[in-house]
């Protein structure tokens, strides 16, 4: 089989020699990106005794999943033994509407943006690409001062409200770059046809937008499950997100330390955005490049 | 003339249709406009005067920033940046363009193996925090693992060392982002011209020397993108420290997000908060801006 590679052209020793050592530090990359997760895997599953017994990477004597029961449903953080779990479904409800309504008006400027543009559009467009790249302590005093108003600090409904509105920077970016790949002779044609903003949006926008919208999604997803910072500043006792209950549970330091249930904790808190990743890992690179602006 | 006046319509619904692109964008531009640009100047304000534990909007003048650079703990935050920043982008980009590089080589498993570079970047850094805090415990983690190994002598204390704290979050940090910036490169040197490449090729030149004179320096924009993003990572990092070191031991892997969280909503020093708020924002404005200049030129150009 001819190998068509720049630099492969024929295969003496030299060549093959050169594929070994490519091949080896790709290995040993591999290696380095997977043992911090190989290491959370084996310590989750190990009892403390086989903890305090073996090293970081000995294999469990035996597979034990106490540790998960307990971090899902019965470690205490703070004052309250009741795991993860409630964590968890606080950061699950406030995800899917946070993304649903971001991405919602992200579709609908994205298409102003590129479809419709006025007098003045693009500068509007370029004051909120700002919004993308503002570090958020700059704006966290003034917000929870505008929630405690709002009468909705310390709640869920409080923080989707601050991923909705600090999200739409990146949706209306993400839309209306893949818009503006769309002809704009399809919208001239459909408007000469008498059909109106939102008819366009419906039958010739939407139905061409499923790969920028599983883009979206995803990178929304992801950020709003991975937030800590709002998490930790406009949340309290019930309504925390499932990365503040897991830095309190890790960094709690009354008691034993548990380190299986630690990181069976940070396992499950992993869990939505690998999976997602792991289904969906063209886009999530996608999404990540898209960030970057390169569209 | 019939085209034109179906296009835009008579009377009232003709206007509607005229004013709907704007009507539709209203909330989003009064999200923008209150929720970013009214509240850096909230923040601001505040910055200016003395509030502590509630806002009082007597202006103190520039108070709050003397105060601030007369602070020891913010230069401390300051120059954990600027090594973080440093080190971090640094390796990020050195490890990112040569994975990319060797991924380059039409590799069989490329697809997996990119997929175990850069799922880190899935997680979220409190979830990769707590895995390295574990592994970098000296009494459990990597010291012990070596001192078994048979090198009783080995410390590998950083964690609660706090000449050596912040290298920790460095550590992490390019665990987490390395893969990213791999994934930028390996873009652009997918958009390279092949042709160029087997030009230099025919010319005799060996395929490390294509790369050094003539891949590299042509994925410059590529550089500057990464760079850019980095520094930014690196400013707002406040995930990682927290949950790795909580900005310890003392305050000796302090960063502003830290520094500022801290004084804003723990020690209830909200103008003395605000003020540093203010500064970190500068600083993110200087590198921003100009960025998104030229990219904007560049695609009015291109």
């Amino acid at each position: 089989m001819a190998e068509k590679s720049l630099a492969v052209v024929t295969r003496t020793p030299g060549v093959v020699a050169g594929r070994i050592f490519i091949y080896t530090l790709l290995g040993i990359a591999a290696v380095y990106f997977l043992l911090p997760f190989l290491v959370m895997v084996m310590t989750s599953v190990k009892t403390m005794e086989d903890i305090r017994m073996g090293t970081l990477i000995s294999l469990p004597r035996e597979i034990n999943f106490d540790a998960w029961g307990e971090a899902w449903s019965s470690a205490c953080i703070g004052v309250n033994c009741q795991g993860i779990r409630g964590y968890f479904f606080n950061s699950v409800k406030m995800v899917i509407p946070a993304v649903l309504i971001s991405t919602a008006f992200g579709a609908i400027n994205g298409y102003v943006f590129s479809k419709w543009r006025f007098k003045g559009s693009e500068l509007i467009f370029s004051l909120l690409l700002i919004g993308c790249f503002i570090p958020f302590q700059v704006i966290l005093l003034p917000m929870a001062l505008t929630l405690g108003a709002l009468g909705i600090a310390q709640s869920i409904n409080g923080l989707i409200l601050v991923h909705v509105v600090y999200g739409l920077a990146f949706t209306t970016l993400f839309f209306r770059n893949f818009y503006v790949s769309i002809p704009d002779d399809l919208v001239r044609a459909a408007r000469i046809d008498g059909a109106g903003f939102f008819r366009i949006f419906w039958r010739i926008i939407l139905p061409v937008s499923a790969p920028i919208i599983v883009v979206t999604v995803i990178w929304q997803t992801t950020q709003i499950w991975n937030d800590f910072l709002f998490g930790v500043v406009f949340s309290g006792g019930d309504s925390q997100p499932v990365t503040v209950a897991l830095n309190n549970l890790v960094n709690t330091s009354t008691g034993v330390k548990k380190y299986n249930v630690d990181m069976a904790a940070a396992i499950i808190a992993a869990s939505p955005t690998l999976l997602v990743y792991i289904l969906a890992g063209k886009y999530f690179l996608r999404g990540l490049t898209a960030g970057s602006i390169k569209g | 003339m019939s085209n034109e006046g179906r296009q835009t319509g008579r009377g009232f619904a003709g206007s509607l249709q005229r004013y709907l692109p704007g009507i539709v964008l209203s909330p989003t531009i009064l999200a923008a406009v209150v929720f970013i640009y009214g509240f850096i100047m909230w923040t601001a304000w505040i910055s200016l005067t003395e509030s502590g534990l509630l806002p009082r909007y007597k202006l103190a003048g520039f108070l709050q920033y003397v105060k601030l650079f007369q602070n020891d703990r913010w230069w401390v935050a300051s120059r954990n940046l600027a090594i973080f920043g440093t080190l971090f982008i640094f390796f990020c980009v050195v490890f990112g363009l040569i994975l990319a590089i060797l991924l380059d080589q039409r590799i069989r498993v490329e697809g997996a193996l990119r997929t175990i570079y850069l799922y880190p970047m899935a997680l979220s850094f409190i979830v990769t925090g707590t895995a390295w805090r574990w592994m970098l415990n000296p009494g459990l983690g990597l010291e012990r693992l070596v001192r078994e190994m048979g090198f009783t002598s080995f410390t590998f204390d950083w964690l609660v060392n706090s000449k050596m704290s912040i290298y920790t979050i460095v550590i992490a940090g390019v665990w987490q982002s390395t893969g990213f910036v791999m994934a930028l490169f390996l873009a652009g040197l997918r958009g390279i011209d092949d042709s160029i490449i087997k030009a230099a090729q025919v010319d005799g030149a060996s395929l490390p020397k294509v790369y050094w004179r003539i891949i590299i320096p042509s994925m410059r924009p590529v550089f500057f993108s990464a760079v850019i993003i980095m520094s930014h990572i690196a400013i707002k990092s406040f995930d990682l420290v927290m949950v790795l070191t909580r900005g310890g031991p003392g305050y000796s892997s302090d960063l502003p997000a830290t520094f500022m969280y801290t004084f804003a909503f723990t020690r209830n020093r909200l103008a003395f908060g605000a003020a540093s708020a203010i500064i970190m924002f500068m600083a993110v404005m200087s590198i921003i801006v100009p960025y998104l200049y030229s990219e904007l030129r560049m695609k009015r150009n291109g």
